[in-house]
């Protein structure tokens, strides 16, 4: 019987508050975690909202395509009209 | 004695039941922290995801981009080496970027060695280029504009807005060239050693 009680004691004294403590220490983690996550989403969708523009770059190679023919053209002529040094 | 008992196994069955108590409302709160965090992570997976999608193409256009312009830059530089020669071709490129010589061409790692040429506003050779260009060049007779390059009949005037301010107002008077001759105003004395036979060096022994 007396050590029955001491043993409700050691249950109610240490071992609830020692649950109780563990338990907190974890819903304290994990609530943190949350604020970070939701930081990671809006960086990541502004990172894709800024990764929009990357489509112009298929325009910019035309663009780039024909300056370049432009510029052989120029340069073709040139090679013709142009003496050497 | 069935009364004592009965308080021990009360106050066991009291502590059992705060610790469940307890273990499901800590565990209820971490489930729904967690089901947040699962959210949260979807957004970001998604968005991960898009770019991903989105970047994927970046790689090659950006490569075929750099190929087009390597291209054009070989070729701009083998035409201006060829049609100016190394030297003017240096100068030309530090005249309009004053230091751009020291990097050189890219296509020509000898241009590293050469001494760039202090080529100022009008380079010569190019003014008499586009000078022949205006006169002769086949492109100039079909241009809807008119002559690019030149104006055949007011040809001097263009040539001359290429050189300093000076000629461009047309003074009255220019200072002179100087008189040579044996009519000129200023005479100087003739060398006697000028023609006469060359000394030979002591001969030995």
């Amino acid at each position: 019987m007396t050590l029955w009680w001491i043993g409700d004691a050691v249950l109610l004294v240490v071992v609830v508050p020692v649950v109780v403590i563990l338990l907190r220490g974890v819903l304290k983690a994990a609530t943190s975690i949350v604020p970070s996550v939701q930081q990671i989403a809006a960086v990541a969708a502004a990172g894709s909202k800024d990764l929009d523009a990357a489509v112009l770059l298929l325009t910019t190679q035309d663009q780039v395509a024909q300056t370049v023919a432009g510029v052989a053209n120029y340069g073709g002529s040139l090679d013709v009209i142009l003496d050497d040094a | 004695m069935v009364l004592a008992f009965m308080a021990v196994g009360a106050v066991t069955i009291l502590g059992v039941a705060l610790i469940v108590a307890a273990l499901v409302v800590y565990l209820v709160a971490v489930i729904v922290q967690l089901r947040k965090i699962t959210a949260g992570l979807d957004v970001v997976i998604s968005h991960v995801g898009e770019i991903v999608q989105k970047s994927g193409p970046v790689n090659d256009v950006v490569t075929a981009i750099n190929g087009q312009l390597d291209a054009g830059v070989d070729l701009l530089e083998g035409l201006l080496v060829q049609k100016a020669g190394m030297m003017d071709a240096v100068g030309l490129v530090d005249g309009l970027y004053p230091g751009a010589a020291a990097a050189g061409f890219r296509n020509f790692p000898e241009s590293l060695t050469v001494t760039a040429p202090r080529i100022g506003e009008v380079y010569t050779k190019g003014t008499l280029t586009l000078a022949r260009l205006g006169r002769e060049a086949p492109i100039a007779l079909g241009n809807p504009a008119g002559f690019p390059l030149r104006n055949v009949e007011g040809g001097s005037l263009a040539a001359r807005l290429l050189y300093p301010e000076l000629r461009q107002s047309r003074p009255k008077s220019l200072p002179r060239s100087p008189v040579i001759g044996i009519d000129a105003p200023v005479q100087y004395e003739q060398r006697e050693d000028i023609g006469a036979p060359r000394k030979r060096p002591p001969s030995r022994g």
